[in-house]
């Protein structure tokens, strides 16, 4: 069991470097920060700047948007000053009965299901692909390096030009797609025009371009998978299944659940697939959270930001929600094994 | 010295920073000089069909430079589907926002409501009211002033195909009855779809609507009339035209698809407006401008009923060059303009004086559209009249594609202008 050696030390250095981490966040005091201060003031200017620019960008929207969404703010009574028009701010503050409308609402929690079911088909259905294709270009096989800057060409396009290909694709009259059906004799499907038909295509599309960095990062991973274990094993007489099942899966752990989270948050926003494809149509059978949420603060009329706003600031908290229970998941079972 | 370094880097990076948020200050448009002759620039968004319209506008605004030489004119073209956002955007933002706009009738109170145009009365923007159509006029006014010109005036009437019609032998339908009866003709004979249905917006939805003598609201009454008896029906008689073959639709990509399957033959009906004209004629089907025929939308149970519907154009009030931008807007809806536009494009003018000059009185498309218009349904001219279509869209195209019944569909259209409209009934 020579060869087991050097991955258990793997694995114990860094559950070690875990533990270290931890045990430094919980111990600091008041005198360490004024030492930190004076030590390292030097490196706290050189960080000011960027901080600043952060605080600017990211936090200001931030606190104004939470701020919005306890308001009636809509498009009618914001400030504004157009030439000779001056109008001030009527809005009023509101508490949380926006939160409240929201929630109890159908229009929410209905947005939520289907973007949750769009969340999760999207991302398994884009791992497994990912995985397969991260596998076979793993071994090799002849133009290897063809095939795979042939698989890496949906990320290089930028997405907005791909959703208008597959629009075009999609077109019920005068697409391609309902053309080579129709070559097969096959009537044609509205792929965008029928509810079911649309959800399917919108996955279709999202995996489609999402492929790609799932290929990337997974076979990443396998790269740095040392060979011996798999000849070790081949030796052992494990079966291909299982060699698969007891170093491919726990080798590519780390890569795997960084990707999955990344593409989970990323899917759960994916605005322009939505948007470019079908606006959330037909009727609203394909809006998720955030294309609703710029609907309406920007097109239904009077723009209602508040509710845009409320909106916004639930989808974060999902999300954040999300990210710490799957943090603390992985970190059981990191404990586990 | 290293401390010095390090302060002296502190304030560099600071500097750089504030440097790039500061200093996007653009200069001023210039203006009108105190001689009176104009100068500067004058940015107008136009919002005509891309490919056909465009052209003929592009070119007369630009003319507009041939009377004020100093005077430049930045055309845009910003498609109609998107205009309303963007000029919100930027109006409200206050950059990048166009002098002129060509602005919809329904948008005209809304942005008007909103702050953002400037009031014309008194300008050299307005000459001679007296010749515009009252119809045209009316959507001008919001609060006892004038905030726009008006440039076209249009409704809706059936395109369809002479050709396809005499192969299956039907006379143009007078009743939805007909047109169902008249399409069943069509496939059975030719093979084709008879109607093409708009379902992505519900502009294409009033006719049927007023058809069963309903309508969005009642604006004398204050009250909201989308989901009465007549509403329902008429969300009944579109998902049967749908449902029975007789017309076919699209969730999406709606205006490309009607027009490239009226322009190709593939559908013998379409209903449409004036601004379609130009576009059709560049159809294969249409090389024979005697092809396409027209005649009024059908008659639902409750008559026969189309918009009216029309563009403006509004002075933007944040401006740099307002006193161009009168001259500009009064240039573009005179009266020689205006006989210009309607010869090329078949687009109906506003002024009473333009429908007897010769080229326009013998426009097959606008002796057509001008009776239809002088009785077509007037909207009411409300700031939110521009925000009725947004739920009405989304419940209209769920109705089509059976996620809802219309009962339902009309009950929750209804309930969105409750809620837009505060206290009416």
């Amino acid at each position: 069991m020579a060869v087991d050696t050097p991955s258990q030390s793997v694995v114990k250095t860094a559950g070690d470097s875990v533990a270290r981490g931890r045990s430094r966040g919980t111990g600091s005091h008041r005198g360490a920060s004024k030492r930190s201060l004076s030590t390292h003031w030097y490196a706290w200017a050189m960080v000011a700047p960027v901080t600043i620019v952060i605080a600017v960008i990211i936090g200001y929207p931030l606190v104004r948007g939470i701020y919005l969404s306890l308001t009636d703010a809509n498009e009618r009574n914001v400030a504004r000053s157009i030439g000779v028009n001056q109008i001030p701010a009527s809005y009023e503050f509101v508490g949380l009965d926006n939160y409240t409308d929201a929630i109890t609402g159908g229009q929410f929690l209905g947005t939520l299901g289907w973007t949750v079911v769009w969340t999760v088909s999207c991302v398994s259905l884009t791992f497994a692909l990912g995985l397969g294709l991260a596998n076979i270009l793993n071994r090799r096989i002849a133009g290897r390096s063809a095939y795979r800057l042939m698989l890496i060409l949906p990320w290089a396009v930028p997405g907005f030009v791909s959703v208008f290909a597959w629009r075009f694709l999609y077109n019920q009259d005068n697409g391609l797609l309902n053309k080579v059906l129709a070559g097969g004799g096959i009537d044609a499907v509205p792929w965008l025009n029928d509810p079911t038909w649309a959800k399917l295509s919108v996955i279709a599309t999202n995996v489609w371009l999402g492929v790609p960095f799932m290929m990337v990062a997974l076979l990443g991973g396998l790269q740095s998978i040392p060979g011996e274990l798999y000849e070790a094993a081949e030796m052992d007489g494990a079966s291909a299944w299982q060699r698969f099942r007891h170093i491919t899966m726990p080798g590519l752990r780390s890569v795997s659940t960084t990707v999955v989270l990344l593409s989970t948050i990323w899917t759960f926003n994916m605005f322009p697939v939505i948007f470019l494809l079908t606006r959330g149509g037909p009727g609203e059978a394909t809006q998720i959270l955030v294309t609703q949420a710029y609907k309406f603060s920007f097109e239904v009329s009077p723009r209602d930001f508040a509710q845009s706003s409320t909106w916004g600031v639930l989808i974060l908290v999902l999300l954040m929600v999300f990210a710490a229970f799957y943090q603390r998941v992985l970190r059981k079972q990191g404990e586990v094994w | 010295m290293r401390r010095g370094i390090a302060a002296t880097a502190l304030v560099a990076a600071l500097g750089v920073t504030l440097a790039a948020c500061g200093g996007s200050d653009s200069g001023s448009n210039g203006g009108s000089k105190g001689s009176g002759e104009l100068s500067g620039t004058v940015t107008w968004w136009d919002t005509s069909t891309v490919g056909s319209e465009d052209k003929v506008f592009k070119k007369v605004a630009e003319d507009f430079t041939k009377a004020h030489p100093k005077v430049t004119v930045k055309y845009v073209n910003v498609p109609f589907g998107e205009a309303q956002n963007k000029f919100k955007n930027a109006a409200q933002s206050g950059s990048g926002a166009p002098d002129v706009i060509r602005s919809e009738v329904a948008w005209t109170p809304e942005f008007a409501d909103l702050g953002y145009l400037a009031p014309l009365d008194g300008t050299p923007a307005l000459k001679d009211q007296g010749d515009f159509l009252k119809q045209a006029a009316a959507s001008t006014k919001y609060n006892g002033k004038t905030y726009a010109v008006p440039q076209v005036i249009d409704s809706m009437g059936i395109f369809y195909n002479k050709k396809i019609f005499k192969d299956a032998g039907v006379a143009v339908p007078k009743t939805i009855d007909e047109l169902k009866s008249v399409s069943a003709k069509i496939k059975q004979k030719t093979g084709k779809t008879g109607l093409y249905l708009r379902g992505d917006d519900a502009y294409w939805f009033l006719s049927f609507l007023y058809g069963e003598g309903g309508d969005l609201v009642d604006a004398e009454n204050k009250k909201i009339t989308v989901d009465n008896p007549a509403g329902v029906k008429a969300f009944k008689v579109v998902k049967d035209l749908v449902d029975s073959g007789a017309a076919k639709t699209d969730a999406t990509d709606g205006w490309n698809n009607m027009q490239t399957a009226f322009k190709e033959g593939k559908v013998a009906m379409m209903i449409n407006g004036p601004w379609a004209v130009a576009d059709t004629y560049t159809g294969k089907e249409f090389a024979d401008k005697a092809n396409l025929g027209i005649a009024p939308v059908p008659a639902g149970s409750g008559g026969q009923g189309a918009p009216q519907g029309g563009h403006n154009l509004a002075v933007y009030a944040g401006s740099k060059n307002l006193d161009a931008s009168y001259a500009f807007a009064e240039y573009m809806t005179s009266a020689e303009t205006q006989a210009k536009v309607s010869k090329e494009l078949s687009l109906l003018p506003t002024r009473e004086s333009v429908y007897i000059k010769p080229d326009v009185a013998t426009n097959e498309m606008i002796a057509f559209f001008k009776p239809v218009v002088d009785k077509a349904v007037e909207r009411p001219w409300i700031p939110e009249t521009g925000s009725l279509f947004a739920p009405l869209v989304t419940e209209y195209t769920k109705v089509l594609t059976g996620q809802t019944t219309p009962e339902t569909g009309a009950k929750t259209v209804g309930d969105g202008y409750r809620k837009l409209l505060k206290d009416w009934k």
